[in-house]
């Protein structure tokens, strides 16, 4: 996962899209004229959410291949706005799909116990945070970028994804609760777990000052 | 008074969710007097704030283009 990381780094800095101008040619239909006009934008906003420039290629195929199938685009808003809204829409399916295949949460062990940070009579700090903070700088930030995926990829599954789809995404929490089939307690003991977890694992791996 | 473990609980929460008015007094109330809640809710809004920075920074860089080969692929499946 943390070459996921560094492929999103590398992208940045691909060489700009040379068939660009061969593929105006071929513009027969609005389609095309799409994927022309708005295939960078759908890119980038896969890519900054999967992280994984195979994935995101795939999904922006996908949701071209479903606007055109179902072409409900109504005009009332932007074409962009309306493929956006496709594409949001097969990332969460994604994602969703890839929870599917996960085994279970129990069968982690790995999983961080919520108990051991707090007393069991007052519920106070036991395992008490410790300082560091997030950083600033961008060369930093790679740094902390590369830890904290290593840390996620020790959370179980089910917590990374949801925890991706509402820290990272900005999904709202209804949207999760309603695409995932879960309850909003659910979702908040979750996302709960997930920060948790990941505050202790950078607090171990990160030695930001 | 909140323990620790709710008010992490809640402060997680509000980043979610919005908190009731009683849920809220009683969060800030621990918060001003608990110094470690306040460095957990820093590091959790931190972790948040840096990944939504690294996410928009993608999204607003246009140098990242569509690879060539899977805009021509793309541009095949669609004529199909």
């Amino acid at each position: 996962m943390r070459k996921l990381i560094c492929n999103a780094w590398n992208a940045r800095r691909s060489p700009h899209d040379a068939s660009h101008d061969s593929m105006t040619a071929a513009v027969h239909n609005h389609q095309h004229a799409w994927l022309l006009e708005h295939g960078d934008y759908l890119y980038r906003y896969a890519l900054a959410r999967l992280r994984d420039p195979h994935l995101a290629e795939d999904v922006v195929q996908e949701t071209l291949m479903a606007a055109m199938q179902n072409d409900t685009y109504a005009g009332k808003s932007a074409p962009r706005t309306w493929l956006t809204g496709i594409l949001k829409h097969k990332i969460i399916d994604l994602m969703r799909r890839q929870m599917r295949e996960q085994p279970l949460e129990g069968d982690f062990p790995t999983e961080p116990g919520m108990d051991e940070f707090f007393a069991d009579d007052d519920g106070h700090w036991v395992d008490k945070p410790q300082f560091w903070t997030a950083p600033e700088d961008e060369l930093e930030q790679k740094q902390f970028l590369a830890v904290l995926q290593q840390c996620m990829d020790c959370l179980p599954a089910k917590l990374a994804q949801i925890f991706l789809m509402r820290d990272v995404h900005e999904t709202s929490n209804e949207e999760i609760c309603k695409e995932l089939d879960i309850t909003t307690t659910n979702a908040w003991v979750m996302l709960y777990r997930a920060r948790m977890g990941l505050r202790k694992c950078l607090e171990l791996n990160w030695l930001g000052k | 008074m909140l323990s620790c473990k709710q008010a992490s609980q809640l402060l997680s929460q509000s980043m979610d969710s919005k908190l009731s008015s009683r849920q809220l007094v009683a969060l800030r109330l621990h918060l001003m007097l608990c110094s470690m809640c306040r460095r957990f809710g820093r590091q959790v809004i931190g972790i948040q704030s840096v990944l939504r920075r690294f996410r928009r920074q993608i999204e607003q860089d246009e140098t990242i283009t569509l690879p060539a080969e899977a805009r021509q692929r793309i541009a095949r499946a669609l004529e199909s």
